[in-house]
């Protein structure tokens, strides 16, 4: 029996060895992520595919770990350093635990750049966010803009539904979205309400808005539990086409509400983008191309780097009816 | 029915050397068959570097599956060993803020970690509960404290030279780690097999009744023993945060199954009564080559589960299996 489980194994192995087989010439760059079989993930790694389709002599290598752990991640780590890898790009299950392990791999030559969830300065030469405030903010009213074009108001009062006062990502996406707000002359801006990114919350202070401001025509909620308590309260009380809902969320959760009309358009990340952007750029980085300030991410264009290696991809990316039912399946 | 075995077994199990021979023996050929497969299927591996890189990924586990097989075969279990290196780790980091020297840092490390083993001994002996089920309560208590202590938060004030425990090298490829370790497995290996403590343990194992009557302190024995699990895990809590550089609750997550495959793949009874560190020595090996040698030709972590998954499947099941053509014929 032992014998028969070991022919197996080495069937596999050898298996995996024929299919995995690379090119000597190939640059080599290993995507790893928080862990293996999570749409998010899966989306990117479609993406770095893309990417490496396009560039042409490059091999990417999707793995991460069975669980979210920092642990597991280094395991998969050592085994990319051991293949000797020309570029790691990591999306972190740790700041700080993957530091050591990724000194190592730049002390061997290998380009090290974080991605998503990024890594202390100290373990990457480069940090590549998803997006930055300012264009979270200025996309957030953006999207209001278009709501209200949606229903054919000419202006109309909007109302914030954040998540607790103290979060740091909501607060800050607020003020950006304040500053942009004067070019905005259509929109009203009456309050800021909290949910607490609890969904019951959230969805009480959306009934509680409608019945304050009777001009109410869009809520915007930067944060996911918001948007959807709050599509679901403009379903609920029959306020379709009167007031629309947008902000962050995710397509999975938001695709019925943009069939029911109660969404008109949201925004969030596409992971397609950021795995495209990361492998592009890793690979720019083993090309040596690119400067301390400038990087290029292909067909997103280019990265701009800040004093701490930080860069922007670009700004969220809009989800209407049109393309919502494609990335639900993934995220 | 475990006690009936146990009964049945207790006399020829004393032989238990020359019996079990044949089965690390067994493991030991297993293991260079996939030692040379992978060599053969991936040309990364036969590099003396990467190799030595590789041992960092479980010799920390290694080092707390020795006691831990001793443990077992007294037909105890220690679920919580995860849990005490995160309470271990999470202690050294504070202290490590307070400013405290690298010396008293790794005490308090290896102290946390025996005062969890004498709690847990302390709880299965007082009151006559399982182990398994005390184990399981502390798995959470001692998670759950290195959760309400550090939240959110990351430890990371590790002083100058911290580093040396989980990355330093003592000599050449060797690291810090693994000659801990190769000490480690000597020293089990005197305490088991030559010492009349190590006698005991199979003779509890075997017949815990028995072996009150025989005037063996079986209480304070396996109150012994899970301190000596305790202290293990924080040693590990050491080499892991230092290898890691920064302490969160979530450190060492997961890891008592691993922990606990090790010592079952190693040819120690489950149900207590036998096993060998030199079996637990070759079966750490065994699984250290698995993952490194079908991480190196990347396949995914769920499909590397299933094949450690199944290789313990076949090593429970081939005693069994034998015992029952033997019978048979």
């Amino acid at each position: 029996m032992m014998f028969k489980k070991l022919l197996a194994t080495s069937a596999i192995a050898l298996a995996m060895l024929s299919s995995g087989a690379v090119q000597a010439a190939d640059i080599k760059i290993g995507l790893v992520v928080k862990a293996l079989g999570i749409g998010f993930f899966e989306a990117a790694n479609e993406g770095a595919q893309e990417a490496a389709k396009e560039l042409g002599g490059v091999k990417v290598i999707y793995t991460g770990p069975t669980s979210t752990t920092a642990e597991g991640q280094i395991e998969v780590i050592s085994a990319l350093i051991a293949q000797k890898v020309d570029a790691i790009a990591v999306s972190a299950n740790d700041t700080d635990a993957l530091v050591p392990i990724l000194k190592k791999a730049q002390q061997r030559g290998i380009k090290v750049i974080s991605w998503d969830s990024g890594v202390a300065k100290a373990g990457r030469q480069m940090h590549l966010n998803p997006s930055s405030n300012s264009l979270i903010g200025e996309m957030n009213i953006r999207l209001a803009a278009d709501a209200l074009k949606a229903g054919n108001f000419a202006s109309g009062d909007i109302a914030i539904l954040s998540a607790t006062p103290t979060s740091t990502n909501q607060n800050i996406w607020i003020d950006e979205m304040k500053k942009v707000l004067p070019n905005f002359s259509q929109l009203n801006l009456v309050t800021t309400v909290y949910g607490d990114d609890l969904a019951d919350k959230s969805y009480r202070e959306a009934l509680a808005l409608f019945k304050t401001y009777p001009n109410l025509k869009v809520i915007v909620a930067p944060t996911t539990v918001g948007i959807l308590a709050a599509a679901q309260a403009v379903k609920d009380q029959g306020l379709i086409g009167k007031v629309y809902v947008t902000g962050l969320g995710l397509p999975s959760e938001l695709a019925g509400h943009v069939d029911s009309g109660a969404v008109h358009s949201f925004a969030i990340w596409n992971p397609i983008d950021l795995g495209y952007a990361a492998t592009m750029i890793a690979y720019n980085l083993v090309k040596g191309e690119g400067s301390e300030t400038k990087i290029s991410m292909g067909r997103l264009g280019d990265a701009m780097l800040d004093e701490n290696g930080e860069a922007a991809m670009s700004e969220p990316f809009i989800y209407d009816a049109s393309n919502v039912h494609k990335f639900a399946d993934i995220f | 029915m475990q006690k009936i075995t146990a009964h049945k077994n207790s006399f020829s199990n004393f032989t238990f050397s020359l019996k079990k021979l044949p089965w690390e023996f067994f493991l030991l050929l297993i293991t260079a068959l996939v030692f040379t497969l992978s060599a053969y299927a991936s040309p990364y591996f036969l590099d003396v570097w990467n190799l030595s890189d590789a041992t960092f990924n479980f010799v920390e586990k290694a080092i707390v599956a020795l006691p831990l097989a001793m443990l077992i075969i007294c037909r105890d279990i220690d679920l919580s060993v995860a849990s005490i290196i995160a309470l271990s780790s999470v202690a050294m980091g504070f202290a490590a803020q307070y400013g405290f020297a690298i010396e008293l840092i790794v005490l308090i490390g290896i102290g946390v970690g025996m005062l969890c083993g004498l709690f847990n001994g302390w709880v299965v002996t007082r009151f006559d509960i399982p182990a398994i089920v005390v184990t399981i309560g502390t798995m959470s208590l001692f998670r759950g404290m290195s959760y309400i202590l550090l939240g959110d938060q990351v430890l990371k004030d590790y002083p100058e030279g911290f580093d040396y425990f989980g990355q330093g090298y003592v000599y050449w490829v060797f690291s810090f780690e693994f000659m801990l370790f190769l000490v480690a497995t000597l020293f089990f290996y005197f305490l088991l097999h030559k010492t009349n403590f190590g006698r005991r343990c199979y003779a509890i194992g075997n017949n815990p009744t028995a072996a009150f009557y025989s005037g063996i302190n079986v209480k304070r024995h396996r109150l012994m023993l899970f301190v000596i699990v305790g202290a293990l895990a924080g040693v590990a809590a050491v080499l892991l945060t230092s290898r890691l550089g920064s302490t969160r609750p979530t450190i060492a997550l997961g890891w008592e199954l691993s922990i606990i495959t090790m010592v079952v793949l190693g040819g120690v009874n489950i149900l207590g009564g036998s096993g060998t560190i030199a079996g637990v020595f070759i079966a750490v090996f065994l699984m250290g080559i698995v993952t490194f040698g079908l991480g190196l030709l990347n396949v995914p972590g769920i499909v590397m589960s299933i094949i450690i998954g199944g290789m313990l499947i076949s090593v429970i099941a081939t005693p069994v299996l034998i015992r029952k053509f033997s019978q048979r014929s």
